[in-house]
């Protein structure tokens, strides 16, 4: 598929992907048009310049200190520490303490995965980044490879997006090809082997652990933890495993320098961020902002709600995070800590917007269903919670709800969140509760007058 | 070490345990369905989730690691509260038809539900139907809606049986236990699954709906039929065994048993029992009363050794009878002065054996090898248990080499165990094969190889060094001879070198010995010792009054078919057996119990005699064996068999001590083999190893079962 059918694609669905001027201060969709995304592009962009760094090859001086060109390994992770990048894949841990996790030292086998399986409800972020921008996380993954000292890597992209699959496998060729991928990458000591992989669409082979479990071959479900991937990851060995945004972060911080990244957005939440708005606005697509921006500001990127009409609630990070209503949403900034200070998470940073006309229970209805149909099934509370409580809310949907049905969806989310394996469990039971919280009245209202408060659905 | 505290108490346990072994250690009951000890850890039920000081979250007992000082409580509200809601979650789909369910009354589901559950469900939506599946003639799968996805028959399947028949499919709600499409669980160890699984999906299919748990008596009892001894508990209800479970014994069986040990008591209900004594007159069968039949007997065999000499009268008995029986077998035949007694009917080569052969090392040794050549066994359908805890050593490493003739023990699938090395040669090769490794063996020491392993020409090839290597390296270690390497025309040739080959490089040998109690026999001499006719020579024609004791030649020996003709020249055979058996050819037909029905010891492959009680009262006129030939010893007029309980027989025969030795002639060594020979050694296959197990209509229908008989034909 070339790049103008799938730009067709994205128009008809009336979503901007991440072609327009909106972005502020963008730095993996810097000067993105669709068909530069290959390797010469890249490069003009500045694509493999940190890589040359680190490894000494581009020309630059030796360090005064060490005597020796490049940077080393614990420089590198100095660096990502400094610049506070978290993962951008929906737990926010930060990746410099991650990556420092790994045994430096251990004898056998280190993997690098990185987590393309993007399955979040509402997020397309990492899709554009593979699609029109490849080659920023092949770099990031290699100079990652480089800070652990691992020579095997594996990008596990998710099924649904095939031909960001296909265009990875291509943008591997030409790095291959170009000597950045391989045995002595650039002439240097340092080999890194990065292969691609495609996953079949399940949701629960986003979860780090399950993913692992895929890649080897099998059944995509949560391995319990302790042990963590750090110390026994894919094939039983240490493993570190980053989203793909994040990975596409860190050649801007080792061009940059921590500092700058950090700069970029405020402390403890370093950089830009990608945020996949959907829903109701005028321009939905995905936006790349500096961390701590306002949401207002957000929304006004992506044109304001649709037709003018008043905001009425927002889930800030993806289908599993808390919905907000509009008051608090209005008043907080897009950060981790921003977020979660007002009961929510930044998640994914996938922003679904919803305005007055959505109703709240068939909101909760579609987003339960979601969570039962993507269980795994291997642990009590998920397997039976998240059908239970689809269950319940389909029931007053339908206008056969009781007066006690929102006490017992809260208590029965209640009984899932914290007692699973994984997070898919607190993930199904998260958005249910917050529903409730903020919008029980209207949950109440259907159970009384077995219809929606809101005016017939658009 | 590593101190926690749990529930106030202080508890050591290894480094490296989790919270549920240390519950374990102090006696304190946490609450689980997926943990087994056996098994590896899943941690998918919830049901053990404790509070852990300085966790926020509850945390699962099964899988949290001790660490110095961690301090766990399992009955704060914290921990109950995350109880009682996973037994909430269990049960929201469970069906609750705990009254027609066949696990009722020993449910682990049921019993938490009493004190984890609520009295009413809160759940109102519709339940989830999980359709059944057919997986063949042992377990029954009717009911899979009351599965609770611990997923621990999924996982015996893959660490202990060695093969995964069971998996779970579909995702969510939709998690199925089944296997792959189409097939059925066909592993020999399969009845432990249901064991395992701690509801009612898996129940055994014989016993579906036969009898409630509390109606039965549980009585000990030992496994007739391979040479581990399985303990077993057999479950009796109106004087009937219903059931058949392991009885745990960590030394011997573990928690487990073969489907042969498990489901071979159907044969006891057969309605091919024998009821009474029957005798042969004018080619028509009577019934007579057990007077009429002893006397007919003991008549008989006084006349026969008074016109053809007491070497006319002969005994062939099987080592499945018990201890007390063959003693007092043996014991009949030599007061009669006759030497024609012998257990070894599958074998050819029938030395006059001084030692008793046994496994070399004690089973559970088994488990922690590092090195073993298995020499001539089809091993998991031989010694399934055996196979079992070789596969644990292979799942800790150690290196397994083989050498068998039937190409479908060929591969490691066959074997569901990781093999270093597998050799599929002729049987009439073993001895070159074995002597292959000999010589690497020489090779690599720089010693002198005996001269038989010149003689048959033995060099030491890639794979015998391969063997050699790895035999040499390690600790704990062992050549085990199989059935078929017991059975082998040159046996003792096999024997002398595995012996060479052990002492050269450390290991022990042993025989897996074929039988119950086949290292009984031996002990109490149920073979010639001087100039007896053995086996084969009795089978061959050769006596006037036969004894046969619990087997059935026609089955149970190295002449097959032909055993019927040549028994049939005899004036008089005596068959006793609990069934209607050998009647083409026997002319009396005396009841004798099954192990079921008398008191009686089995010895081991290890050589632990193992006594056991009757469990239920003997089947019609049936009569223990042991008191059936002590009262013809009276009526022979013998000396000594005036014994009022088996357990004074016992003590008679078990007044030498027993001699383990698995020796070989030194000579055997230094001269070359006999010569050659073509016939494969003779091996039951698994479920027709003894005439319980052909009996048992389950067992017979299984895929095991059914590929012996296709086969055989």
């Amino acid at each position: 598929m070339n790049a103008s059918q799938i730009l067709s694609q994205f128009a008809a669905t009336g979503v901007q992907s991440c072609f327009h001027g909106q972005h502020i201060t963008p730095q993996i969709y810097a000067d993105l048009n669709g068909s530069n995304w290959r390797l010469k592009d890249y490069e003009a962009r500045g694509g493999y310049q940190a890589l040359k760094k680190i490894l000494g090859v581009d020309g630059s001086p030796p360090n005064p200190d060490t005597g020796v060109a490049g940077m080393t390994q614990d420089q590198v992770i100095a660096t990502v520490k400094e610049s506070a990048l978290r993962g951008r894949g929906g737990a926010g841990f930060p990746t410099g303490l991650k990556w420092s996790f790994m045994p430096r030292q251990f004898p056998g086998q280190k993997y690098l995965v990185c987590n393309s399986d993007e399955g979040e409800p509402g997020t397309c972020k990492d899709r554009d980044i593979l699609m029109f921008n490849p080659h920023i996380v092949i770099e990031g993954m290699a100079i990652a490879a480089y800070a652990m000292g691992i020579s095997v890597g594996y990008n596990y992209i998710h099924g649904e997006i095939f031909s960001a699959y296909d265009r990875f496998e291509e943008a591997l060729e030409e790095a291959r090809a170009a000597g950045l991928l391989g045995n002595q990458i650039l002439g240097s000591g340092f080999s890194f082997q990065l292969h691609a992989h495609h996953g079949f669409g399940a949701y629960i082979c986003g979860e780090e652990t399950a993913l692992l479990e895929s890649l080897e071959g099998k059944k995509g479900q949560p391995r319990f933890k302790p042990p963590f991937p750090a110390s026994y990851g894919l094939y039983g060995k240490p493993t570190t495993i980053n989203n793909t945004e994040t990975f596409a972060a860190v050649p801007w911080i080792i061009r940059n320098g921590g500092a700058a990244y950090l700069a970029c957005g405020k402390p403890n939440n370093g950089g830009t961020k990608i945020f996949s708005i959907s829903g109701d606005v005028e321009r939905p697509g995905n936006y790349e902002i500096p961390l701590g921006t306002p949401f207002a500001k957000l929304l006004e990127l992506a044109g304001g709600v649709r037709g003018g009409r008043a905001l009425k609630a927002v889930i800030p990070g993806g289908s599993s995070a808390p919905i907000l209503p509009a008051h608090i949403m209005m008043d907080i900034t897009m950060d981790y800590d921003g977020i979660a200070k007002a009961g929510s998470m930044l998640g994914s940073g996938a922003v679904i917007v919803m305005d007055d006309t959505r109703c709240m229970v068939k909101s909760l209805q579609r987003l339960s269903y979601f969570y039962m149909h993507e269980s795994c099934g291997q642990c009590t509370p998920c397997r039976e919670g998240t059908g239970w409580l689809s269950r319940v809310v389909d029931r007053i949907e339908q206008g056969q709800g009781r007066e006690e049905d929102m006490q017992l969806l809260d208590n029965v989310a209640e009984n899932i969140q914290g007692r699973t394996i994984c997070a898919l469990g607190d993930a199904a039971a998260m958005p249910v509760r917050a529903m409730i919280k903020h919008f029980r009245p209207e949950f109440e209202y259907h159970v009384a007058h077995k219809i929606c408060m809101v005016p017939a659905y658009v | 070490m590593v101190e926690i505290e749990l529930d106030g108490k202080k508890v050591e346990v290894l480094e490296g345990s989790m919270v549920m072994h240390a519950a374990e250690k102090s006696g304190t009951y946490i609450p689980h369905f997926c943990y087994h000890k056996k098994l590896s850890i899943a941690a998918n039920c919830r049901m053990c989730l404790v509070d852990v000081e300085k966790a926020p979250k509850p945390m699962p007992a099964c899988a949290t690691p001790v660490t110095q000082g961690m301090v766990v409580r399992t009955k704060t509200d914290k921990a109950l509260k995350a109880q009682k809601s996973v037994m909430e979650f269990l049960l929201i789909n469970h069906p609750l038809d705990c009254p027609i369910c066949d696990q009722g009354g020993e449910c682990q589901l049921q019993d938490l539900a009493v004190g984890y559950g609520g009295s009413s469900s809160r759940y109102e939506e519709e339940k989830r139907v999980v359709f059944h599946k057919d997986v063949g003639p042992l377990i029954s799968m009717e009911e899979m809606s009351r599965c609770i996805h611990c997923t621990r028959c999924v996982r015996f399947g893959q660490e202990v049986a060695g093969v995964m028949e069971l998996g779970m499919s579909h995702r969510g709600e939709h998690s199925e236990i089944e296997t792959f499409v189409g097939q059925s669980v066909d592993s020999e160890l399969s009845g432990n699954m249901i064991d395992i699984c701690p509801v009612g999906a898996l129940t055994s299919k014989p016993f579906r709906y036969q009898a409630r748990t509390w109606e039965l008596s549980r009585r000990k009892s030992v496994s007739p039929h391979d040479s581990t001894g399985a303990n077993l508990v057999v479950q009796v209800k109106n004087q009937q065994v219903m059931r058949v479970v392991p009885l745990e014994n960590e030394a011997v069986n573990e928690c487990w048993i073969a489907d042969r040990d498990r489901y071979s008591y159907e044969a006891l209900n057969s309605p091919d029992r024998l009821k009474q004594p029957m005798i042969k007159q004018g080619g028509q069968w009577t019934e007579v009363d057990w007077t009429t039949a002893l006397e007919y007997v003991a008549n008989g065999l006084k006349s026969i050794a008074a016109d053809h000499g007491a070497q006319s009268v002969g005994a062939l008995v099987s080592p499945h009878s018990t201890l007390e029986e063959l003693y007092l077998a043996a014991q009949l035949m030599r007061g009669m002065g006759s030497d024609n007694i012998d257990h070894r009917l599958r074998q050819v080569e029938l030395a006059p054996g001084s030692g008793v052969h046994w496994l070399g090392v004690p089973i559970a040794e088994l488990s922690q090898l590092q090195r073993a050549l298995v020499v001539g066994s089809n091993l998991r359908k031989d010694h399934p248990l055996f196979a079992q805890r070789l596969r644990q050593a292979a799942r800790r490493g150690a290196h397994l080499h083989t050498i068998t003739c039937s190409a479908s023990l060929s591969s490691p699938q066959a074997w569901a165990m990781t093999l270093s090395s597998s050799q599929v040669v002729p049987s009439q090769a073993w001895l070159k094969t074995l002597a292959d490794v000999a010589a690497a063996v020489a090779a690599l020491k720089s010693v002198a190889a005996p001269s038989l392993i010149d003689s048959l020409g033995a060099s030491a090839t890639s794979e015998a060094a391969a063997i050699a290597k790895s035999l040499l390296g390690g600790d704990r270690k062992a050549v085990l001879l199989g059935n078929a390497a017991a059975h082998h025309p040159q046996a003792s040739v096999l024997l002398a070198i595995a012996n060479w080959i052990g002492q050269e490089t450390g290991a022990t040998v042993g025989y897996l010995t074929e039988a119950a109690n086949t290292l009984g026999a031996q002990w109490v001499k149920a073979q010639p010792q001087a100039q007896g006719l053995n086996a084969a020579q009795m089978l061959g024609g050769t006596l006037k009054a036969v004894l046969l004791l619990n087997t059935e030649p026609v089955s149970d020996s190295a002449a097959g078919a032909s055993a019927a003709t040549q028994l049939a020249k005899a004036q008089m055979v005596v068959t006793m057996s609990p069934f209607k058996a050998n009647m083409e050819f026997s002319d009396v037909l005396l009841p004798v119990s099954p192990f079921s029905e008398t008191s009686g010891t089995f010895v081991n492959a290890e050589g632990r005699a193992q006594s056991f009680h009757a469990v239920v009262k003997p089947f019609a006129e049936t009569r223990p064996a042991w008191k059936v030939l002590r009262v013809l010893g009276n009526m022979l007029g013998l000396q000594s068999f005036e014994y009022n309980t088996s357990q004074e027989v016992l003590a008679d025969a078990t007044r030498l001590p027993i001699h383990l030795n698995n020796a070989a002639a030194p000579e055997l060594l230094a001269s070359a083999p006999s010569a050659t020979f073509q016939a494969d050694p003779v091996v039951a296959s698994i479920y027709q190893l003894d005439g319980l197990v052909r009996r048992a209509p389950s067992l017979q229908l299984t895929a095991d079962a059914r590929q012996a008989l296709e086969g055989a034909a």
